[in-house]
């Protein structure tokens, strides 16, 4: 491969996390458990469907032809999407929401700060922009970690189930295949598995002052880079591409 | 002279401030009734911003580009956030949130009909847009003189942003109209269902308006129902007409001697029906907003405890 058909599936990769997530969060858009977090949720949504832009925009231009942040938004099957598992697991209840919300969040920060290195102006570009709404994303991220986990009884019983729920699901924000190697060496995109250690210090400091205990599962799932998803994925997309998919090829 | 007025709590001299035009504030004396009446609309209010995220969240996740789906995301956030603004405003005098969403679930409280109407399409986010909001443009921008300080200013910061929605769905529309057969039958499809509910969101005729003489004497209100609702026809078919869009009454024809739109009988029977809560989507509606009350029970409870185990930790130290 070509280094921008490199560039171009990494982009797509991070433009399908973004999307993906963004429409778990946007599933929230009143149904938060006050107004406050409606909207703050909303916002969340839509830093995240921004940044899924911005990538696959990138994407389109490194590909040519007629493909633009649309066309990989709404004309790719499931099988095709190369998001993390992570990013695509059912809203759940809030405790999920958040827990699900920081793990990821945790990881995008420091390597959003990576990214911002990149050799490749336009990454470096869309990572600052991501940076920045990742600082107030953990800080929100956080506040509510430790609210839940040091709020009631019932509420650290959820956070706890919601992180042993989606502790295995962590493991790959940190693999490496061939298509991050081949861009690392060449100093493009940053290396995900030296930011396990800092991560995991990060992570179990919060979860220490949240009350809650670090999960010990030695399980792991992945395969979203590879488009081996689970099964809520097909539905998701089902929904988000249902007009497009009923009329084929016209502007909205 | 001001001062005396303040210093002298009378309807009399309340009702000589408000025909001066001066703003009553918070800690101003008025009367019960000029409370209670403004606690009903401001509440009513803002709760016709909660309850509306429905019909158009119902489209977030199914928005046709991400274009529309991240201008749909801020649209959703800001009707979140006037809700804030307005439950805000009316907290100001002496209604708790918590109240209000209280009557609210037990029926006390309405919200604006028209959201009791379903988001069937993609062009019904297009004619929410163009048609509900501006209609709601149309009451607001007279409630920008409202008399009572703390709702004028609400109303001010939400006519800016109303006015971006307002664009943004016609902007729907005539993407639709300029788009394929499909295209155009979903626009007037859209348009067909929404322009009645959109008429009666003015409210009854003036002569049969419950709470509007009063609220015209006190300045809550300034404009009269039927007023504010012939400014926003002759504004809105001449918009429907310049994309191609057929208005669904056919009564309406122009008026030269008016220099006006005359328009064809209102169905209050319908209104009525669902103000009194039989509408097509006035249970699910309520049930929605109840049960995301009710799940959210335990995370308030949790913020409570937290900050309570906070407290008593820095009293402490």
């Amino acid at each position: 491969m070509t280094d921008s058909a490199l560039i171009a599936k990494f982009a797509v990769r991070q433009g399908d996390d973004a999307l993906v997530l963004g429409h778990r969060l946007s599933e929230w858009t009143s149904r938060s458990p006050f107004l406050e977090e409606d909207l703050a949720l909303t916002n969340v949504a839509l830093d995240f469907v921004g940044r899924a832009r911005m990538f696959y925009q990138y994407a389109a231009t490194l590909t040519g032809g007629d493909a633009n942040e649309d066309t990989f938004a709404y004309t790719r099957d499931a099988r095709e999407f190369s998001n993390l598992l992570i990013c695509e697991l059912p809203r759940g209840d809030f405790a999920f929401t958040i827990c699900r919300q920081y793990l990821y969040d945790a990881f995008a920060l420091p390597f959003m700060q990576a990214l911002m290195k990149s050799s490749d102006q336009q990454l470096a570009a869309i990572a600052a922009k991501a940076e920045k709404e990742t600082k107030y994303h953990v800080r929100r991220d956080t506040d509510w970690m430790l609210r839940l986990g040091d709020g009631t009884e019932e509420s650290q019983g959820r956070m706890q189930k919601a992180l042993d729920d989606l502790w295995g699901y962590t493991g790959e924000l940190f693999d490496v295949d061939d298509v991050d190697r081949a861009l690392i060496a060449e100093g493009i995109v940053p290396d995900v598995s030296l930011l396990r250690d800092q991560w995991l210090e990060t992570v179990s400091d919060t979860i220490a002052r949240a009350n809650l205990e670090l999960p010990q599962a030695d399980w792991k799932a992945a395969g979203g880079r590879d488009g081996i998803h689970t099964e809520s994925l097909g539905f998701l997309l089902a929904e988000l591409q249902s007009v497009q998919r009923a009329y084929p090829g016209l502007k909205w | 002279m001001n001062d005396n007025v303040v210093a002298l709590p009378d309807e009399h001299k309340f009702q000589a401030r408000i025909d001066a035009e001066e703003k009553i504030e918070p800690k101003d004396w008025m009367p019960e009734g000029y409370r209670k009446n403004l606690i009903r609309q401001m509440s009513q209010h803002a709760h016709s911003e909660v309850v509306g995220e429905q019909p158009e969240g119902n489209w977030i996740t199914r928005a046709p580009s991400l274009e529309r789906k991240a201008i749909l995301l801020a649209k959703v956030q800001d009707e979140a956030g006037h809700g804030l603004y307005l439950y805000s405003a009316a907290e100001t005098l002496g209604a708790t949130r918590d109240e209000m969403i209280e009557a609210l679930h037990e029926g006390k409280a309405k919200y604006a009909s028209i959201f009791n109407y379903p988001s069937l399409t993609w062009a019904d986010i297009g004619a929410i847009g163009w048609l509900v909001d501006s209609a709601a443009i149309v009451n607001q921008v007279s409630l920008q003189n409202t008399s009572y300080g703390p709702y004028a200013r609400a109303m001010i910061r939400i006519c800016k942003e109303e006015s971006f929605h307002q664009r943004q769905g016609y902007h729907i529309m005539m993407t639709l109209m300029d788009g394929s057969d499909e295209q155009k039958a979903m626009a007037q499809d859209a348009i067909n269902r929404w322009w009645w509910p959109a008429m009666m969101m003015f409210g009854p005729h003036d002569g049969e308006s419950a709470h509007s003489a009063q609220s015209m004497k006190w300045k809550i209100k300034r404009r009269s129902n039927d007023d504010l609702r012939q400014q926003w026809v002759d504004q809105a078919v001449q918009q429907a007409h310049a994309i191609g869009l057929e208005v669904p009454d056919d009564d309406l024809t122009w008026n030269e001697e008016r220099g006006h739109y005359d328009f064809g009988p209102i169905d209050w029977d319908e209104f009525n029906r669902v103000i009194a809560g039989d509408g097509p989507c006035n249970r699910q509606r309520l049930a929605h907003h109840k049960k995301a009350h009710d799940d959210g029970a335990w995370v308030r409870e949790a913020m409570s405890a937290y900050d309570a185990k906070r407290r008593a930790k820095s009293s402490a130290a």
